[in-house]
């Protein structure tokens, strides 16, 4: 499966000949893909196959030996984690990072922090224009928590939510920063199954939003129902891309999962 | 969400307006006003320190140094060049400011606590100074014959009015930080306290964050610094030694560091003890206090202000 990186004119994120080597060990191996706007584009693969490496060089997390990743055709490697925010690209983590000692709302709030005035003196003396913005903010904040489904928790401390709401409420706060592309890392990890669905079904909501979405996963049968396109990494190399279907029917694919004997397991 | 009530603020005001009053009318208080002078400038610093360490967790070894830095200022400048009083404070603020900035840019741009380290050498450093350069300082004898505060025509030479001037300021910067603390300049220092990672990923400048509430808490140690050396109009290095800057974490944690009420109890609590109520165990003040310090850690590690939440969730199991 050669890579052909076609330089899509809607492609809102472009990986390119991607390479990153800790020491002697490779973790990403030319890796190329493109993730079109408005999509839900999936990166699957066993343990260990590069994926969180590639979410973070792709979040600026981490440098890559080699190789460069665009976002809206402007160049992102080497950029800072907050730089790379700033243009424009929210993610999640597979730990869960919140800010467990505030509240749900303020949780949410924070992801406004770059569209906002913060400075310490405007703050410190309480100019009006920092009350109206933080009204503003509260509302902006109780919205989303009504799309993500939090809104009853609005006041409840972070830590006190169990994981599947904790999980929820991560994407929640990725997307207050107004992303044009999220990348959630293992969304689903730790989750039932109802909490599963209920994270799938957001996550459907969010591209219907306009938002491009790019996500890790273990769950097979989460990513087979929801993604437009996947790409499957095996020891940091990409192995297929495709569409859901096309990757169920991929023999490598089936290989490197479950090695030759497992064909058709996914069908 | 983080509010702070409007009613203890009020309590507090109250109490320290007729604090004095109370205690000129009871003869056996009548010290008390001038310890809570002392309490009062060192709210000052330790309000910026809750600020730095409580909320935006990073840890400070030397506000002696920027204490001292504010008196030597203000000593220097009044005594050998007759500066006039309020333009050396601006002018202490200044310095504290621009040294803040020096310290904090290069020790934020690496991860751990390198403040710290940085900290407690700059405030080796900055006492040496003060004992070194007799010339300008006056040596370990000190600097004297610092004038008093006048604000056109209205001294400040009684220890009743230096009282008021001082809780003045020390109302405003407690109410500047809880204004800071319920903004989203608040919401991003406990951000990057709890999950550095995380701040990042939403666009916070970390670094930032840190060097200006380092340098916001210098500004008000500083700020402090020069009101003492005009209340007690003589001041030697030993008051801005590493062993302040020690008890000034005192105060914050005994009070409660994730709390800016914490600050203040702690303080008010710390200075009382040290200056007058273990005076009576005389060679064992230090054991005494010692002993108490470590029963706080053990029974109350949130402090004081901490104890009322901590009953309640007692109460509910």
């Amino acid at each position: 499966m050669t890579a052909a990186s076609t330089t899509a004119p809607h492609a809102v994120l472009r990986v390119e000949d991607l390479v990153v080597s800790f020491g002697g060990l490779a973790a990403l191996m030319n890796v190329n893909f493109d993730v079109t706007q408005g999509t839900i584009h999936a990166v699957i693969g066993p343990n260990g196959a590069g994926k969180t490496t590639l979410f973070n060089v792709i979040t600026g997390y981490l440098n890559p030996t080699e190789g460069t990743v665009f976002f809206e055709e402007h160049p992102i490697t080497g950029l800072k984690e907050r730089q790379v925010a700033a243009l424009g690209i929210s993610r999640t983590f597979q730990t869960v990072e919140l800010f467990d000692n505030m509240t749900v709302l303020e949780n949410v709030m924070i992801g406004w922090h770059r569209h906002i005035r913060s400075s310490l003196w405007a703050c410190g003396l309480g100019l009006p224009f920092i009350r109206r913005q933080e009204a503003e903010l509260r509302r902006k904040a109780m919205d989303i928590l009504d799309f993500i489904g939090l809104a009853d928790q609005a006041e409840d401390r972070a830590d006190s939510l169990p994981l599947g709401a904790r999980r929820i409420l991560e994407i929640g706060r990725a997307l207050a920063t107004q992303p044009r592309l999220v990348c959630l890392d293992e969304p689903a990890a730790g989750l039932n199954e109802t909490e599963t669905e209920t994270a799938a079904h957001l996550i459907r909501a969010i591209r219907d939003r306009g938002v491009t979405v790019l996500l890790v996963e273990h769950d097979i049968r989460m990513i087979m129902g929801i993604s437009d396109r996947i790409v499957v990494l095996n020891y940091g190399e990409k192995i297929a891309e495709g569409t859901p279907a096309q990757i169920q029917a991929d023999t490598a694919v089936i290989e490197a999962y479950l090695g030759d004997s497992g064909a058709g397991v996914y069908a | 969400m983080l509010r702070f009530s409007k009613i203890p603020i009020v309590v507090l005001a109250g109490f320290l307006l007729i604090f004095p009053l109370v205690c000129t009318g009871i003869s056996a208080l009548h010290g008390y006003i001038s310890l809570m002078v002392f309490a009062g400038i060192y709210c000052l610093i330790t309000i910026g320190l809750s600020l730095l360490m409580g909320y935006a967790g990073q840890i400070s070894l030397g506000h002696a140094a920027f204490f001292g830095i504010g008196a030597y200022v203000s000593g220097i400048a009044t005594v050998r060049f007759g500066v006039n009083p309020w333009f050396c404070m601006a002018g202490g603020m200044l310095v504290a400011a621009m040294v803040a900035a020096l310290i904090g840019a290069p020790s934020f741009r690496l991860k751990g606590h390198y403040l710290a380290m940085a900290t407690l050498a700059f405030g080796l450093i900055v006492n040496i100074v003060f004992r070194e350069e007799s010339a300008w300082t006056g040596g370990p004898d000190g600097l004297s014959r610092i004038p008093g505060l006048r604000l056109s025509g209205f001294m400040f030479n009684s220890t009743i009015r230096f009282y008021y001037l001082v809780w003045v300021i020390v109302l405003a910067a407690f109410l500047f930080a809880i204004n800071v603390l319920q903004s989203p300049a608040g919401r991003a220092l406990r951000a990057l306290h709890t999950s550095e990672t995380a701040a990042k990923s939403m666009g916070i400048d970390i670094a930032r964050y840190k060097i200006m509430i380092f340098v916001f808490s210098a500004v008000l140690a500083s700020l402090a610094g020069s009101l003492y050396a005009h209340f007690m109009r003589f001041i030697n290095p030993s008051t801005f030694n590493l062993l302040f800057s020690i008890k000034l974490l005192i105060m914050i944690t005994l009070g409660g560091m994730q709390s800016l009420w914490g600050a203040i109890v702690g303080t008010v609590l710390v200075t009382f003890l040290s200056m007058e109520w273990l005076q009576f165990f005389q060679e064992y003040e230090s054991i005494v206090f010692g002993g108490i310090l470590l029963l706080a850690l053990i029974f109350l590690p949130e402090g004081l202000t901490g104890l009322p939440n901590m009953l309640a969730g007692r109460g509910k199991k």
